[in-house]
């Protein structure tokens, strides 16, 4: 839909990230607007007759009255094309590498770079012939965009018709039509860059029902609070709990074929860890760098407010590009409270009526159509081709308060929650998830994948481990009333029991080299494990042993050190503790 | 922006320190305007918003005396700048960068936008570069890094400002000898405080690398908006041209969010939290995040912000906050304070999250990360027994548990507790730890490999490896 005239108005309004241009005849809502004599980047949030209010995705100090303000015609959008894996990018999708290139070390305003390089040379190999009818994500070609990632170049949504025309294989820039297709609309080259406007879903074919977990290889999650593939997750806590170690530690391990990671108004440092660490670590399925499949939007706390708000739809609209090509893509957005923040911040500027705590009243509604997204999806296109996007958002909810309006907005809408909580960080329990408070509906579901996958009488001790995680709370208020020694026996084995499966299973130390990791094959060997000493130990308290005693057996910290055992060695260590634990427990009954 | 200056006499409405003028034509966002009295008194002011017709002036300093018929306004035609040099070394200036040592102002060899711009992500480098701040709960538990911003949570009355000296004292990266500077921002804070640190400074020879710039407790409030940048574009000048290592210490951070909340309140904004306004935590971020270390650069900007969490309550918004922008925070505690331990610093709240990278073999030592999980450990089982202790008395408790009271009590007393004149090394640190937590059962510290309790635990000191 072109417009007649161009449209162009004047800036009668500067406040913050807000500018109110008047004269904006033919303007459309969530147009994307050129501001100012610097043509700073702008969307329209609001309009009334000809005055457009919008929001600057850059500084704005020095801007007057009387500047121009341009209409573009478009929205908001991303290009899709190969290039994006191992990039950078700020909320609005321009790439801070070049950014550096262009305007040095500290991010000068106005600076346009274009996303994906024009220049760049992709080996481009069709899949389609003259004459083939095609339809929306259909495939037009392949580039190799990561060796592990064969991108997938698709007829863009809503087009279909016959190709006219397709290239040979070759080498080809983003911009250049690999093929000609002839549409309802007439003749249209398809180069191999589309565009996507960000606030907007794309389509698919079908949604999926959740089957099997997104694997994790942190214990505490894949055992008691999994994630499905195409599911959707929060982890909420106060500053210091560790939700972006959890996200950094998904986006590692997470068995995702891509994944993007927004940062979303936080710390700067944390975005140049991810660009130092990555690109270091393998991808433990490729053996390539993690960085080749991933994707960052950086849109830290300093840079501007307005940008951080549309860095998540930026982002998952990647991930839902990724998905289309048939990849499970894993987005994690840190933190999406920021977000709600940046909405707060321009709806406040905008005067509207506020909801609770000054969030706008819409919160909720965003939110829930943010999450929304998410999901395991049968992608349009000819054949069957199913791709996901999982979806793990970190919530801070001030005060660590988790009765606030983002905190529950977001768990009206998720189907896990990992409750993270201050005073297992302060003892250094990490990942400090809370066993009591975190749920995940997912369980069922799985539970299927773990049966066939890990070893009998899975379920079984899942369940009774939170079995006995939850009869340690209620011991240890007892105890706060009444003292440890009316315990019988038993009960103090019980919250031994309980102490092993926090010290040898739930505590997972990110930074070590083997803890950072737990393969399903070595959950459940450690679960195992775990059992055989409960089995053991019970054997001995019935036959008059105190737990005290267990307590102080040698084989306990070697049990607490199971997650440290390399992948490759727990076949011959693990039964080395195994017999230690038996001739310990055997000498206790001789002694 | 353009044009040259413009005056005008047009001032329609003074309400708190906001001033509204009329009639005006070309005024940019964030321009600088010069106030004048009818007197013949000038002060000066920053635009908050812009209409065509209609400028909203947030006044620094009061509004007192402003008046709607004969107070002109010029607006300049630029943002707020200063001019920086290495000159400013040893010099002291006002909230607004007035001297006030009874020099000449110094001749700047560049003018900067006192706002900076955000540092590209893709230019940080990582921080990790540990400093040894000679302070044991510090280094051994919460390392301090080159490049870090990492705020002391203190409370009222609490010897905040003595650990900040100490630091500024004693913090050194060992083996390497470097230009180093230190930046002093006061907001609000009394003269006499503002003295404790000039006299430390010149007593240890730091005032002739400090820049100091003081808003005292009965200085405009307003003006507490701008010292923390000019403090920050001058030390982002010193470290990023210059290549200084320069120490930033801002206090009291809960003045200044005081000062955010009142223009707020004049404008009558929509309140956050505690009549804070919601744009705090952007704003905080915009301080914070001028923290860090450049890829190629020499210099490096640490930051250690001081604030007073009003009621002692970390969870009141300027803590909080403060907390989710800043990597990490250094909390003190009332409590060990009352027990007379200095520093009193409560670890178990305390995080440095860039430690990790600061630490361990080549940096510190290897047993570091493992011994200090181990402290945390057992130092809040050690609390959360006395706890239990206090209620149901020490008899039902077994004999483990009373170690870990008695490691509790001697942590707080040998390992927490220091001399303000004490300087520690990472080595006497750890040693420290190690032979605190020798008092536990070997068999209680699973938190550390085998391979260290034998190298470090002190029941295996001088036995062969
Ligand atoms: N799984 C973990 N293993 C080890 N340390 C962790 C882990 N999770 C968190 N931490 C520690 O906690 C600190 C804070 O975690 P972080 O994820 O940054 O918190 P948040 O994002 O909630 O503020 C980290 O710097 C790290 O020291
Ligand atoms: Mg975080």
């Amino acid at each position: 839909m072109e417009r007649e005239k161009e449209c162009r108005g004047t800036i009668i309004r500067v406040t913050g990230p807000v500018v109110v241009a008047d004269g904006m005849a033919g303007a459309r809502m969530f147009e994307i607007v050129r501001v100012g004599e610097e043509a700073l980047i702008g969307e329209i949030i609001a309009l009334e007759n000809e005055k457009a209010t919008i929001q600057v995705y850059e500084e704005t100090a020095g801007i007057m009255p009387g500047e121009p303000v341009t209409g573009t015609g478009r929205s908001l959008s991303v290009a899709l094309g190969p290039g994006l894996l191992g990039t950078i990018f700020d909320g609005i999708q321009r790439p801070l590498a070049e950014m550096h290139q262009v305007s040095g070390d500290f991010i000068r305003r106005g600076s346009s770079v274009p996303a994906l390089d024009p220049n760049k040379l992709w080996k481009f190999t069709p899949r389609v012939r003259p004459g083939d009818s095609v339809r929306g994500g259909d495939i037009l070609g392949v580039v190799s965009e990561s060796p592990s990632v064969p991108h997938l170049v698709m007829v863009p949504p809503a087009l279909s018709g016959t190709v006219t025309m397709c290239v040979d294989e070759g080498e080809y820039t983003i911009h250049e039509p690999v093929c000609t297709l002839r549409s309802a609309g007439g003749e249209v080259g398809l180069p191999m860059v589309q565009y996507w406007p960000v606030r907007a879903a794309r389509p698919i074919a079908q949604k999926l029902d959740p089957v099997d977990p997104l694997l994790t290889g942190q214990r505490i999650i894949d055992l008691l609070f999994p994630i499905a593939i195409g599911g959707t997750a929060a982890i909420p806590g106060p500053f210091g709990s560790g939700k972006t170690v959890v996200q950094h530690q998904l986006a590692k391990w997470a068995n995702a074929d891509i994944v993007i990671f927004v940062g979303c108004g936080e710390r700067g440092n944390e975005m140049a860890d991810v660009l130092a660490e990555f690109p270091r670590l393998e991808d433990p399925r490729t053996g390539l760098p993690l960085l080749n499949r991933m994707v960052l939007i950086a849109n830290t706390s300093n840079m501007p407010v307005a940008a951080r708000e549309a860095s998540v739809y930026t982002g998952m609209t990647l991930a839902e590009y990724y998905r289309d090509m048939g990849y499970k893509v894993a987005l994690m957005a840190d933190s999406t409270s920021r977000w709600a923040e940046a909405m707060r911040e321009i709806s406040g500027r905008l005067e509207e009526m506020p909801g609770e705590e000054g969030y706008p009243a819409y919160l909720g509604s965003r939110l829930a159509d943010f999450y929304e997204r998410a999901g395991r999806v049968r992608t349009i296109g000819t054949g069957e081709r199913e791709g996901s996007v999982s979806v793990i958002g970190a919530v801070s909810p001030p005060g660590g308060d988790f009765s606030e309006p983002v905190t529950q907005n977001t768990l009206r809408i998720v189907k896990v929650f990992w409750a993270l909580d201050s005073d297992l960080a302060y003892r250094r329990h990490f990942p400090a998830i809370n066993w009591l408070s975190s749920y995940s509906l997912y369980t069922g579901v799985v539970n299927r994948w773990w049966n066939e996958n890990a070893g009998p009488g899975w379920e079984g001790m899942k369940s009774e481990i939170m079995t006995i995680l939850q009869k340690e709370n209620e011991l240890e208020e007892m105890v706060k009333l009444v003292g440890p020694e009316v315990l019988p026996e038993r009960d103090r084995l019980t919250l031994l029991e309980a102490e092993v499966i926090r010290e040898s299973i739930l505590m997972q130390y990110a930074f070590h080299p083997d803890d950072t990791y737990t393969s399903p094959r070595k959950l459940y060997r450690m679960v195992e494990m775990v059992f055989s000493f409960f089995a053991l130990a019970r054997g001995a308290v019935s036959s008059g042993a105190l737990t005290e005693t267990i307590r102080s057996l040698p084989v306990k910290s070697r049990l607490a050190r199971m997650g440290t055992v390399p992948e490759n060695t727990i076949d011959t260590v693990f039964p080395g503790i195994e017999s230690q634990m038996r001739e310990e427990f055997a000498s206790l009954g001789r002694s | 922006m353009h044009k040259g200056a413009r005056e005008y006499r047009s001032v329609t409405h003074i309400h708190g320190p906001i001033m509204v003028v009329d009639g005006v034509s070309g005024v940019a966002f964030g321009e600088v305007v010069e106030i004048t009295l009818p007197s013949g008194e000038k002060r000066l002011g920053q635009v908050l918003e812009s209409r065509t017709n209609r400028a909203i002036v947030q006044v620094f300093g009061t509004t007192r005396d402003l008046d709607t018929h004969a107070t002109t306004a010029r607006f300049t035609g630029k943002t707020m700048h200063i001019a920086v040099t290495e000159e400013m070394l040893g010099r002291i200036f006002d909230g607004i960068a007035r001297p006030l040592d009874g020099g000449a102002p110094p001749l700047g060899e560049e003018e900067r936008d006192i706002h900076g711009s955000a540092i590209n992500p893709y230019a940080r480098e990582h921080p990790r570069d540990s400093i040894q701040t000679g302070i044991s709960v510090i280094d051994g538990m919460n390392t301090l890094v080159r490049g870090q911003k990492l705020p002391i949570f203190s409370g009222a009355g609490l010897p905040h400002n003595l650990l900040a000296a100490q630091i500024t004292r004693q913090a050194k990266v060992r083996g390497q000898q470097e230009l180093f500077a230190v930046v002093f921002a006061a907001m609000g804070i009394t003269h006499e405080e503002a003295a404790f640190f000039v006299s430390d400074f010149t007593r240890t020879g730091a005032l002739e690398r400090a820049v100091i710039f003081l808003n005292l407790a009965d200085d405009p409030a307003i003006e507490r908006i701008i010292t923390p940048r000019l403090a920050l574009t001058t030390a982002e000048f010193l470290a990023f041209e210059k290549g200084m290592h320069v120490l930033v210490i801002l206090t009291d951070l809960t003045n200044y969010c005081e000062a955010l909340r009142e223009i707020s309140a004049a404008r009558e904004e929509v309140p956050g939290r505690r009549g804070y306004p919601g744009y705090m935590y952007t704003d905080l971020a915009s301080i914070f995040e001028r923290a860090g270390r450049i890829k190629g650069r020499t210099g490096s900007i640490t930051q250690i912000p001081i604030l007073t969490m009003p009621d002692d309550d970390i969870t009141h918004p300027v803590p909080d906050l403060s907390g989710y922008i800043t990597e990490g925070q250094i909390v003190l505690s009332r409590d060990l304070h009352r027990k007379g331990i200095y520093p009193p610093i409560n670890p178990l709240p305390c995080l440095s999250r860039l430690m990790q990278t600061g630490i361990g073999p080549g940096r510190t030592r290897e047993d570091h990360a493992q011994v200090n999980n181990q402290l945390y450990a057992a130092y809040a089982q050690g609390i959360k027994l006395k706890g239990l202790v206090a209620v149901v008395g020490e008899e039902g408790l077994s004999e483990t548990d009373r170690t870990y009271i008695r490691f509790a009590d001697r942590f707080e007393r040998e390992f927490i507790s220091q001399g303000p004149g004490e300087d520690r090394s990472f080595e006497a640190t750890l040693d420290r730890a190690w032979d605190l937590l020798s008092i536990l059962p070997e068999g209680e510290l699973r938190r550390i490999d085998e391979s260290f309790i034998r190298k470090y635990h002190p029941a295996y000191r001088g036995q062969k490896e």
